[in-house]
């Protein structure tokens, strides 16, 4: 499914963001602190109503379809989750079956599935509040692959994610086949993983295009306000950022 | 209260399946309301009831000698064990229902000021002699139209969308100036006695219930619960936050202003018929939670049923521990909720709200 954001605005945050991801391409998000990135996907994922502009999924404006035609097509990792109760981790991802009227079995079947791919099918039967930050998150994506999206949300999915699991859930994400739009901080990660990048700063999109178009040490100055060199990694060939101690803050 | 490791709970919480659960407590529910109706001042037979009842329901006849133990089951001890069983049931769904709408353990249903703005209906009854010309009916309308207000006022104030933290501290806020205009009215009256009932009623009782209470409370009441079990999912949704269930397909602002209305109208309705029994609507949805998980549909199928079991003893507890006089429910519940549950608490290592 075709993403498209139109000059879009929320009052004090956000100043006319527009970003195309095609259908089934991965689209990073990055940039400093404060500079729009989740209010950005919080629009898109509709927990948020932007006071201009508009989210186009396929070309059709999201504020004009009700909320659950939505969650047919889209699912989010967000950043606010925070459960009050003692679901167990098979009850948390079945959530995900909510917006699709499935019968219980299927459901069973996409949920026990959902969990094996981001390595958790150990865990089904644990309540999710004893789990670790690690495993809840891997557990919350498990949520959002079992609601089956053509587009994927993700707020920082790799938070709390060792080494291992950050790789093992993007490319993941990647081997799904769907339009993927994630706010991603690892600058080495979003270079390696996303098709292509965005970067966002003071409420707008100032630089767009591939990890290599992107990632220069211009942009990451001008930015980031950091000193970086840019390198090949020499297996992939994809740009990784070699980041230079600063001795004075500015 | 947080297990620090995940070693604390059992990987495999042994839960036992809803279904069975719900077909045993409803066979604990009937012979609770033969053990209610039994159970009192008067001693009357399990055997006696059983017989009354049959001759009642299927219009048998009786010996003249058993006309008095008669009218002391069906006019007196029924109503009020039914009415007993209606409010343990409505009040233990909305406590599952508030504390999943604003994510907060600790909410009960009087956290949203309803049952406050109800006491200053009934006090003002209770003081002033207000509605006067409804007899016996004036406490329970005045705390309802009071709880409707009370209600109104509320949402009113709370402002455009239903957000859990703002509705709690207005409905907390709400409640403190409620609690001071009934003690206002209580302190003001020139009848000393007034204090005594206004307290007895803030407390809750059942005593005095006739038949015609019960159709009202129980229609509102079994309307409510059906109402909440078709939205268990949504309030799965919404316990994962706001943000979640909004990605999950749920319109949050429309589904929490409908849980609002629903859950508001059935506390006025339950206050106005008993009082403020407190700690039902607080503890019973975390023991229940506590057995089968905190999965709604299951939550919601199983407490209902074991609100209404334990209040129907309750109630029995208040007619029997200092007979002739009647103790308030509030008293009762508290003390036998409070070390109860802090047992299961201890003993499964429950997890309030997490972290």
């Amino acid at each position: 499914m075709d993403v498209r954001l139109d000059d879009l605005r929320v009052d004090g945050i956000l100043r006319g963001v527009d970003l195309h991801a095609p259908d089934r391409e991965v689209h990073g998000i990055v940039g400093p602190n404060g500079s729009g990135k989740s209010t950005t996907l919080r629009c898109v994922y509709r927990a948020l109503r932007p006071s201009g502009g508009a989210v186009l999924l396929d070309g059709r404006d999201i504020a004009g379809a009700r909320v659950r035609d939505t969650a047919e097509h889209l699912a989010a990792l967000t950043q606010d989750s925070h459960v009050e109760f003692d679901f167990t981790v098979t009850e948390v991802v079945a959530m995900g079956r909510l917006p699709h009227r499935g019968s219980p079995e299927d459901d069973e079947e996409v949920v026990a599935e959902a969990l094996s791919r981001v390595d958790a099918a150990h865990l089904a039967h644990r309540g999710f509040l004893s789990l670790s930050g690690g495993e809840r998150q891997r557990v919350l994506i498990a949520r959002a692959l079992a609601q089956r999206p053509k587009v994927l949300v993700l707020d920082e999915p790799t938070n709390h994610l060792d080494i291992n699991h950050q790789l093992a859930v993007l490319s993941l994400v990647r081997g799904l086949g769907v339009t993927v739009l994630a706010v991603l901080h690892d600058l080495n990660l979003a270079a390696a993983h996303c098709d292509r990048l965005h970067v966002l700063d003071g409420g707008r999109v100032v630089r767009s295009g591939t990890p290599e178009e992107v990632l220069t040490p211009e942009v990451l100055h001008e930015v980031f306000r950091v000193r970086a060199h840019v390198v090949r990694h020499p297996t992939s060939g994809v740009p990784q950022l070699l980041f230079e101690h600063r001795e004075s803050t500015p | 209260m947080t297990p620090t490791s995940s070693q604390a709970r059992p990987p495999t919480a042994r839960r036992p399946p809803t279904a069975g659960l719900c077909l045993a407590l409803t066979a604990v529910l009937a012979a609770s309301v033969v053990a209610g109706v039994a159970l009192g001042p008067v001693g009357i037979g399990f055997g006696d009831v059983l017989r009354f009842l049959a001759a009642a329901l299927t219009g048998g006849t009786l010996d003249a000698a058993e006309a008095g133990p008669y009218r002391i089951v069906w006019d007196i001890r029924l109503p009020r064990v039914l009415l007993a069983a209606v409010v343990g049931a409505g009040l233990s769904a909305v406590g599952v229902a508030i504390q999943a709408m604003v994510r907060n353990a600790l909410a009960d249903p009087y956290v949203l000021g309803i049952s406050s703005g109800a006491s200053v209906g009934a006090t003002a009854v209770v003081t002033t002699g207000l509605f006067a010309s409804l007899g016996i009916y004036a406490l329970s309308t005045a705390a309802f139209l009071a709880a409707l207000a009370a209600m109104g006022l509320v949402y009113v104030v709370t402002g455009r969308d239903l957000t859990p933290l703002r509705l709690v501290l207005t409905g907390t806020a709400m409640a403190y100036g409620f609690s001071a205009v009934a003690m206002l009215l209580v302190f003001q009256s020139p009848r000393g006695e007034a204090a005594r009932a206004a307290m007895f009623w803030l407390l809750g009782s059942l005593g005095g219930v006739t038949w015609t209470s019960l159709p009202i409370a129980a229609a509102v009441t079994a309307a409510g619960i059906a109402y909440l079990l078709t939205r268990a999912k949504h309030l799965n949704a919404l316990s994962m936050g706001d943000e979640t269930a909004t990605t999950l397909g749920i319109d949050v602002s429309r589904t929490r202003k409908a849980l609002f209305g629903v859950t508001a109208a059935m506390t006025g309705v339950l206050v106005a018929v008993s009082g403020a029994v407190g700690f039902v609507g607080l503890m019973l949805p975390h023991l229940v939670r506590l057995v089968v998980g905190a999965d709604h549909r299951k939550v919601l199928a199983v407490a209902p049923l074991a609100g209404a079991c334990f209040l129907i003893w309750v109630d029995v507890a208040a007619r029997l521990l200092a007979a002739p006089e009647e103790l308030p429910l509030g008293v009762i519940t508290a003390a036998l909720g409070v070390p109860c549950f802090i047992l299961l608490m201890r003993r499964r290592g429950y997890v309030f709200g997490g972290r």
